[in-house]
């Protein structure tokens, strides 16, 4: 027998206060895949061992990512009662110091901390000569909504979700509100899809919650293959429950029967983790038969694809999960028809659906009160390539892409100048760097021929050739068509063959006309995004920089010599 | 029933998630043996009440499965647009050298597998690589020559 809410909500509290005002000191490590891949393993083994050599209780919790990726192996103290102390960059040699002046000692190591965060609850002084981190370009910007709990709860505790108010939404929508309340509530916070296509949520919602049919499917798809995008990954790595609150709220509001988390097979932090958060809720009563006690009856499984990009669209997703080749359907019949299994279906990005139990929580006035015109709420950006600050933030719609790029993240490193930004995946477009004076804005972006896709924004500098680059985004997209549309199919081959000859600087003018024509057939005949926005790099790139492509064509020459270097894909197309 | 198919038999058996498909019993497969032997085809198809055809239908389609037996360790190199801006392909040329190969794919004494992966996803740390599924991420065309000599030298160390 499950424990009721109000027993898990007491627990969760007495745990949490041990945590944070116990008797040892709490120290938390980055371990998603940006802090994995930096370094955190030997990190955490040269933590263990100066703890143990060094005779220091003390509890310690893998989190998942702050956003700070840049400075991961990130590793951060809070002594009982105290604030958070960061240390970046962590190095093993410099562990057993921290153990030994910080954990031990209770002073801070200052030269090697790169900031603290004060804890609202602690009455303990501000620590000296460290910075605020919430003064750090890269936080300043930030209004974290989504990512409230990423990087400060160890993903794999349901109770450290359920202290810091987790459950607390579903509970409210559960005993107060009906689904058609419920569904209201997202209505007026004007969410709109965070996968790229920006549809409204709730619109897409009530397409499901008007059938009738009793077994209805509510899928959030995680196959999140685009370079440069890792916000899905990094939820489900860093707070798996936010999401899993969402996609049940979602369900409660569609009058779906059951949820479908769907990942990419390979990622195992946010597989392992979000498959443990449905095992805990599924114990605690949080989901299945009659959940908290209402006649509201739901479960929840997390299934996995093989590598394809195209598993990412909707249709093609479906085909996945049911055990086929990932290729887009015919619509209609539409998902909220004909969906997963034949069932009437709705299909949610990770970032969608993390945003509702805050939209349930705080209301939709609220959220609709964030964010700029119908863009409202956040955006959840990762920010990647020639930056000085890489990593994952939050901010607010509405705020200058200039400012994310110039001030959050500092920038092209080492003095060079910054040449254009890739957003969107590779389906998306390139922007010309004396064009990002933008809004960041669902429309004012798609205006500019840069969408805003899944929250991607790769920085290339000078040193970048962007015929190289626009050759590099189509044989990814070449690589990853599922093969169903000719159109699709031979066009990319053919564009990435016609990019070959460019960088190779073998082109010629009619190369320009020959890619539209092959772009404009692509578009027109092809089922999905993949094959109709599949021409973007190539545009996009020839309308800020075609004088670089006629100087590859004309001049035989590649500005950057980035086009004499040896290129690698791999051997075989998948098709 | 050999070791092999016991293995098979196990690994598609063993899958606790409530949806059991083709794909997802392939991938049962291949994350026991580490490729798809001609048995598993068949068996999944006999399991899953479909035909040979339609299963290696589905075994061919997604570039996770292999159906020759797995070299020794397998390297990872992204090439992914973050990673590409950021020096990939230096990275990829000297995995390659490294491995004495010319492309993707095994060496001869099938000691090493070298793949190219679209997006390893640590883009903020890129040029990122993974050595037998470990993530390093700044990774240069030296370091990773190092790397790469450190994953091969292990055995013959007697680690």
């Amino acid at each position: 027998m499950a424990p009721s809410f109000l027993e898990v909500g007491i627990e969760a509290q007495r745990r949490w206060q041990e945590l944070t005002d116990g008797d040892s000191p709490w120290l938390r490590i980055g371990t998603a895949l940006c802090g994995e891949a930096a370094g955190a393993d030997a990190v955490l083994a040269a933590l263990e061992a100066a703890l143990e050599a060094q005779g220091a209780a003390a509890q310690v919790s893998r989190v998942g990512c702050l956003g700070l990726c840049f400075a991961e192996p990130l590793l951060d103290v809070l002594l009982p009662g105290g604030h958070r102390v960061f240390y970046g960059n962590v190095d093993p040699d410099n562990v057993a110091e921290i153990v030994s002046a910080h954990v031990l000692g209770g002073r801070p190591v200052t030269s090697l901390a790169l900031g603290y965060l004060a804890q609202e609850e602690s009455a303990a002084p501000l620590p000296e000569g460290i910075p605020d981190l919430n003064q750090h370009p890269m936080r300043i910007w930030e209004n974290r909504i989504a990512l409230r709990n990423a990087g400060n709860v160890d993903p794999l505790d349901i109770y450290q979700y359920v202290a810091n108010g987790g459950y607390q939404s579903l509970h409210k929508a559960l005993t107060n509100l009906t689904p058609e309340e419920t569904l209201e509530e997202v209505k007026t916070s004007g969410l709109r899809g965070r996968g790229g296509a920006a549809f409204p949520t709730a619109t897409k919602w009530s397409f499901l919650a008007g059938n009738p049919a009793t077994e209805k499917y509510v899928l959030c798809n995680c196959e999140e293959g685009d370079p440069g995008a890792f916000n899905d990954k990094n939820i489900l790595e860093s707070d798996p429950n936010t999401l899993l609150e969402g996609v049940i709220i979602a369900g409660y509001a569609t009058g779906a029967s059951k949820g479908y988390i769907f990942i990419r097979h390979g990622h195992d932090g946010p597989i392992d983790r979000c498959r443990a958060a449905v095992r805990q809720a599924q114990e605690l009563g949080l989901l299945g038969e009659n959940i908290m006690g209402s006649n509201f009856s739901y479960d929840v499984e997390v299934a996995l694809t093989g590598d394809s990009y195209v598993a990412g669209e909707e249709t093609a997703l479906m085909e996945a999960i049911e055990g086929k080749r990932a290729m887009p359907r015919f619509r209609p019949p539409f998902p909220a028809q004909v969906g997963l299994f034949g069932k009437p279906t709705n299909i949610n990005n990770v970032k969608t659906l993390a945003y509702v139990p805050e939209i349930i929580s705080k209301g939709g006035e609220w959220f609709a009160g964030i964010g700029h015109d119908t863009s409202t709420g956040t955006a959840i950006l990762c920010l990647s390539g020639s930056l000085n600050y890489t990593g994952m933030i939050e901010v607010p719609l509405g705020i200058n892409l200039k400012d994310v790029i110039f001030e959050a993240a500092g920038g092209a490193p080492g003095g060079k100048a910054l040449k254009l930004l890739q957003t969107g995946g590779p389906l998306g477009g390139v922007l010309g760097a004396d064009n990002i004076d933008l809004l960041l804005d669902f429309e004012v972006l798609r205006s500019a021929g840069a969408i805003m896709g899944s929250g991607g924004i790769i920085a290339a500098d000078e040193t970048t050739c962007v015929v190289d680059l626009t050759r590099s985004l189509i044989a990814f997209c070449q690589y990853e068509s599922c093969g169903k549309c000719f159109p699709c199919r031979m066009g990319m081959s053919h564009l990435l063959e016609v990019l070959e000859r460019i960088c190779c600087l073998k082109g010629s003018e009619e190369d320009l006309t020959l890619m539209r024509s092959i772009g404009e057939n692509m578009q027109a005949g092809s089922l999905c995004g993949h094959g109709q926005l599949g021409f973007n790099p190539v545009s996009s790139a020839l309308r800020y920089f075609g004088p670089e492509f006629e100087t590859h064509i004309v001049d035989r020459e590649c500005p950057t010599g980035t086009c004499s270097m040896p290129r690698f894909s791999p051997v075989a197309s998948r098709r | 029933m050999s070791g092999l198919e016991q293995r098979i038999h196990d690994a598609v058996h063993s899958q606790s998630q409530p949806t059991v498909t083709v794909l997802s019993s392939l991938l049962a497969v291949e994350d026991e043996l580490g490729f798809i032997p001609k048995e598993a085809v068949e068996f999944v198809a006999e399991f899953s009440n479909t035909t040979v055809n339609d299963v290696w239908a589905v075994a061919s389609f997604y570039p996770n499965f292999r159906f020759v037996p797995p070299a020794e360790h397998v390297v990872e190199v992204c090439w992914g647009a973050s990673c590409h801006l950021v020096g990939a392909m230096g990275v990829v040329k000297s995995v390659l050298e490294t491995a004495g190969l010319d492309a993707e794919g095994d060496t001869p004494d099938m000691r090493l597998t070298v793949k190219l992966n679209t997006c390893l996803g640590a883009c903020s740390q890129a040029p990122v690589m993974s050595l037998d599924h470990h993530l390093v991420g700044r990774i240069t065309p030296e370091t990773a020559t190092k790397k790469v000599a450190n994953l091969l030298g292990q055995d013959t160390h007697g680690a």
